[in-house]
Parts: structure tokens; sequence; C-alpha cells
């Protein structure tokens, strides 16, 4: 089996996948990165589809662009969209997914079938999905009318086309909302650490806390931020903050992934061994303690890994949001889906290039909590 | 006082139960609404559907949305059906050979190639996507469906590579061994042993890669032109309009999602196996 030749060939075999994934994913990223740099579809004497397009580098002016010209403010509502999406879409799905994990640890009978139901909108595409959802949140009919089964009054959410803007904020106050949560977190940190009388960690802990207050007081983040100048382009008609048009789209990705969730948390509470489980019922754990002290800290890892996988769900984010509410919907646009317009629509290909490649990058800053994650997870 | 505390007991454990099953029937109407929601507008008349009596079933059932969607998929159909086995089958028995190699002989730089690999897992394919069209001109395979199978084959071989690496990493290698001591060779070996024995870890690629590309969009709407589409394209055609007459819409959903739907309900064990290899890197 180990003969020199046999060896050659194994080393053939996976050459191609080899080289295929290296010029479609490596190369590939690297152009983008590249094409972002450019004025490519910026320039009009250089039609952007012509095969010999002339590209010239203009450094990081379409990043710049992108943060600070007026008329790029889509890009920013993306952004705003995309976080607000990211963090009500993770929390909903993991709360249910927990939710559906637990009840079906019960020795439920039909436990299979309850399964499959929850599972089931999984094995269909985004696009059915934002199909479905899209019938179903129309203002004068669908779910606002289910009430009226039951003989009561319809409601009158305008899902889709709503104008309400929660948590509004502007630019300026984001170094503030940023420190603010930084600093809660490390305090937080800290405080756990002091609670288990780790005194190094926790005058560690402290220590950042203070110099991310530090930095703000100092006035760093004032320098690097307010030299972008991003334009706060009458605030009062386009607010900025959670627009109440995501709620549906929103309502809809839990829906469709809560039950994958629930099939990771399963897998994760699968391989507890039953001993201990059994062990914590001898010693006269309640079955909320079982929970809260075994099952709960010992699925850890999956519910983290589950976040980053709900996260990179997040910021890739197109099919739904198109299916739903179209890809010119600026209350519910996500930086996915402005590639796809600005590139294949508007042949901006720079600029589209720069967008994908800002996702990128989160994707990447994401994707080192969960290998960490793995690797620890493997020692 | 026994008896008391043992049916108050009994009494909390009964509520408790009751609770739960109560939970998961609103849950499991909760899951289907949508279900039902589109099968219902899906069969009535379009003269009859009216926003305000969605939740109404049809006076009678109207099968010519069905007739009516498949003729306006037209042949899309055709193109996902094409597009599906071709890029399944293609990404499936490269992965397995990939993770025979992977999983049974050590090679030069393995550990830096797999993980190479498995990086492609990751990547927002928005980050490609404009190099990929371009490239996809150059070669004169843009708008059509050769082109898509090819990308679909290419960006599914990290998920079929690492599936087959976990499964065969489980067959013993003393097994293959003695085949070699018996003077087997790589392919030998891999017909006459590995492949006999993956057959349902090619279930499970081949459940998992179906799905995947029947349902995708990004690739689809962004490759293909016209007559080329598949049937996610042509479903979000149908759906997307301005005035959209909306048992037509509904009809394509169910089309569209019956394959994987039927797959995923006959075959649901091997689906989350899939589900899961995506997730949980063993």
């Amino acid at each position: 089996m180990r003969n020199r030749q046999d060896r050659l060939t194994a080393l053939l075999m996976l050459m191609p996948t080899f080289i295929l994934l290296g010029i479609f994913v490596y190369f590939f990223l690297g152009k983008t990165i590249y094409y972002s740099t450019t004025d490519w579809g910026e320039n009009p004497s250089q039609p952007a589809l012509s095969e010999n397009v002339i590209r010239q580098n203009i450094g990081l002016q379409n990043y710049q662009n992108l943060m600070t010209d007026i008329i790029q403010a889509m890009f920013r509502n993306s952004l705003t969209n995309m976080f607000f999406f990211f963090v009500f879409f993770v929390v909903g799905s993991v709360a249910v997914g927990l939710l559906l994990t637990i009840i079906l640890d019960q020795k439920i009978v039909a436990e299979t079938f309850f399964r499959t139901i929850f599972l089931s909108p999984m094995a269909l595409s985004f696009v059915v999905t934002g199909t479905i959802w899209r019938w179903l949140l129309q203002p004068d009919g669908g779910l606002n009318y289910l009430p009226t089964v039951f003989g009561l009054e319809p409601f009158h959410f305008n899902w889709m086309n709503s104008q309400d803007v929660w948590f509004q904020f502007t630019w300026d106050k984001v170094p503030q909302y940023l420190t603010f949560v930084g600093f809660a977190i490390l305090a937080l940190l800290a405080v756990r650490r002091v609670l288990r009388q780790d005194w190094r960690s926790a005058s560690f802990m402290s220590a950042l806390a203070g110099i991310v207050i530090l930095i703000f007081a100092a006035g760093v983040w004032d320098r690097i931020w307010l030299p972008l100048d991003v334009p706060e382009a009458e605030p009062s008609i386009a607010p900025k903050g959670f627009n109440a048009a995501l709620v549906g789209v929103i309502i809809a990705a839990i829906w469709q992934m809560s039950g994958y969730v629930m099939a990771i948390f399963t897998a994760g509470l699968r391989g507890i061994p039953e001993d201990l489980r059994e062990a914590a019922q001898v010693d006269g754990c309640s079955n909320l303690k079982v929970y809260t002290h075994i099952i709960l800290p010992q699925l850890r890892p999956f519910v983290i890994s589950t976040i980053i996988i709900l996260g990179h769900t997040s910021l890739k984010i197109f099919d739904l949001v198109f299916a739903m509410s179209g890809p010119d919907n600026a209350r519910t646009v996500m930086p996915g889906i402005l590639v796809y317009t600005k590139g294949f629509r508007q042949n901006s290909f720079a600029q589209a290039s720069a967008i994908a490649t800002i996702v990128l990058l989160l994707v990447i800053i994401t994707a080192v909590p969960y290998l960490y994650v793995q690797l620890r997870h493997h020692e | 006082m026994n008896d008391t505390h043992f049916s108050g007991a009994k009494f909390r454990h009964y509520t408790l139960r009751t609770t739960l099953y109560i939970l998961l029937i609103v849950g499991t109407f909760v899951f289907l609404l949508p279900i039902f929601v589109v099968v219902n507008t899906s069969l009535k008349d379009p003269a009859a559907i009216n926003l305000a009596t969605t939740w109404r079933l049809p006076a009678q059932f109207h099968w010519q949305s069905y007739a009516e969607a498949i003729e306006k998929f037209g042949p899309r159909i055709w193109n996902s059906i094409t597009l599906v086995t071709n890029a399944t089958l293609l990404s499936a028995v490269i992965g397995s050979l990939n993770g025979y190699v992977l999983s049974k002989w050590r090679i030069a730089g393995e550990r830096f190639l797999f993980p190479l690999i498995l990086l492609g897992l990751f990547i927002p394919y928005q980050g490609i996507l404009i190099p990929l069209f371009e490239f996809m001109r150059d070669a004169r395979l843009y708008g059509g469906i050769p082109g898509l199978i090819i990308i679909h084959t290419i960006y599914g071989l990290p998920i079929t590579t690492l599936i087959f690496r976990n499964f065969y990493i489980e067959i013993p290698d003393e097994m293959l061994e003695a085949a070699a001591i018996d003077g087997a060779g790589f392919w030998d070996i891999y017909t006459q042993i590995v492949f006999p024995l993956s057959v349902s870890g090619f279930v499970v690629v081949i459940i998992w890669q179906f799905t995947q590309i029947w349902n995708e969009f990004l690739f689809a709407v962004t490759m293909t032109t016209g007559a080329a589409e598949p049937i996610t394209v042509g479903l979000a055609q149908l759906a997307g309009g301005e005035a959209v007459q909306w048992n037509l819409p509904m009809a394509g959903a169910v089309i569209a999602a019956l394959p994987p739907i039927l797959v995923y309900l006959i075959l649901s064990r091997y689906f989350i196996r899939g589900l899961l290899a995506g997730s949980i890197k063993t």
C-alpha cells in the first residue's frame, strides 16, 4: 500500500481539487480585494463590461466613498440592517432552538415526528421561504388576519413596508456606544473573575476596561472617527436604527433556522454521558438544576459554534431578503444584496468588490473565535 | 402525610407533561402554518384569492395553477434537474477520492492541504462572485447550465471531501494494509474495499449536495440568463412582479420545494448527518 508509485497516484488525485480551489477560492478572493482598490466601473471612458477594460488603482478611495459619500448611504444602511438582523436572528434562533431541544429531551411520545416537523424548513430554499412569508406578511391579509379566524380583530402591522425605526442612533455617537459595550463586557468579566477569586485575571480585565475608557477620554476615537465625516443627511427623513420592516425577515429566518439549531444542540446533548446526568439526579439535583449546572455548560461549545454559523448566515444573507422584499428595498437591504445590485445590475464592479471585501473581513473576524473553540475542543 | 406528598408530586408531574405537550402542539402549528397557507393559496381559484380570506379553505380545488406554474417555469425545471444531477455526482465522486487520499494515504503536506480545502467552507460567495463572473465570461461558460455545473462542483468539493474523509477514517487501516500485502494498489483498494463500504457516505453526500444545489440562488441568479436559469430564479421572478397573482407563486413554491422536501422526509436521518457535517467538525 505504501509503494512509491501509489503514493504518487494519491497525490495526483488530490491535485485537481487543490488547484481548482486554489484558483476559485484563494486567487478569486485576492482578485476581489484587488478590484476593490481600482476604478473598475467608475471611469466613464472605460466601459465596465469590455473584455479589455483598463482598471486604474485608486487606493482606498472606494472604501472612503462607501463610508462617507452621501449617495452611498444605502451601504451604511445595509450595515445597520445587517447588525440588527444578526442580533435578533441569532438570539431568536438560539432561544427557540434551545427550547425545542430541552422540550424534546423529556422522553416525549412521537419525538421523531416533532423533530421532523421542526427541522423541515431547513430542506426549503431561502427563496421558497421568502416567497411564502412575503405572502403571509401582506399588510391586509395573512398573519395580520389570523386573529379573524378566532373572531378577533385583525392586526394592522405594516410588515415589509413599515416606516418605523427603533433604537435610533447617529453615526457620530457610535464610538460612545462601542466604548460603553466594550467597558460593560470587560467589567462583567472582571466581576466574574473576582467572584472566582482569580485576582490576577480580575486585575487584568479591570485594567483593560480602564484602557477602553481612557482611549475614549483621550479623544483617540474622535481623531479616527470624525475625519471620516460620515454625513448625517437629513436624519429626520432617513433615521438610522432598527427598521421595523426587518421584523418579518427576522421571523422568517428564525422559522427556517431554529430547527437547525435544535439539531446541533441535540447532537451536543447526545454527547453528554448518561451517567453524568444520573449521578446528578442521584445527588438530588432537581430537573432544572441538571440543566443549568450540567447540560448547559456542556453545550457551551455547541452554542458558540451555532452563534458563529448563524452569524455567518447573517453576514452573507441574500436570497431570503431578495425573495421577501426585493433587492431594492432600502429598509431591508443587506451588504450581500448590494454586491449583487452594484456589481451585476449597475456594473459598479469596484464598489461591489469593496463591499464584498468588507463582508469577507467580517467573516474572517468572526471565524477566528470559531476556529479557536474548535481547536481547543480538540485538545 | 406521605400520600398527599406523593399525589402532590404526581400532580406536578402531570401538569408539567401536559404543558410540554401543549407547547409542542402549538409549536407544530406555528411551524406548519406557512406550509398550510402556501398549499391552501395554491389550490384556490385566482378570482377567489383575497387577502382577507387567506385562512379559509378553497371552495373547490383549483389545480390549474400548478399547470400554469409549470408552464411559466418552462425549461427551468429541467435545467435544475440537469444541474443537480451532474454537479451532485461529480462533486460526490471527486470528494470521495479526496477523502480516500486524505484519510488513508500519508501524503506530503496533508496537514497543510486539508485545512486549505476546509477553509473553502467558510468563504462568503459574494467574495468571489465578480472574478468568477469574469472567468466564466472569458471561458465562454457564462450564462448557461454547464458553467453552473462546474461552479457547483468546485464549491461543493470542500464539504464532500470533509464528509468522506471523516467517513473513511472509521475504516480500519489494517483492512487496507492486508489488501496491500496481497498486492492491491491504489485503485484496487478504492474499488474493492473503500468504495463498497461507502454507500451510506454517498447517500449522505448526495442528499446534501442535491438539496443545497437545488435550493441555491446566488450563483443561479448571477451566472445564468433567460431560458438557462434554474428553478429558484424562476420562482423569484414569478413572485417578484408588481401585480402578483398569488396562486402562481404559491404553486411555484410548492413545486420548487417538493423534491428537497420529499428527500428530507424519506431520508431525514441522512439529511441530518449532512447538515451536522457542515457545522460540527470531528
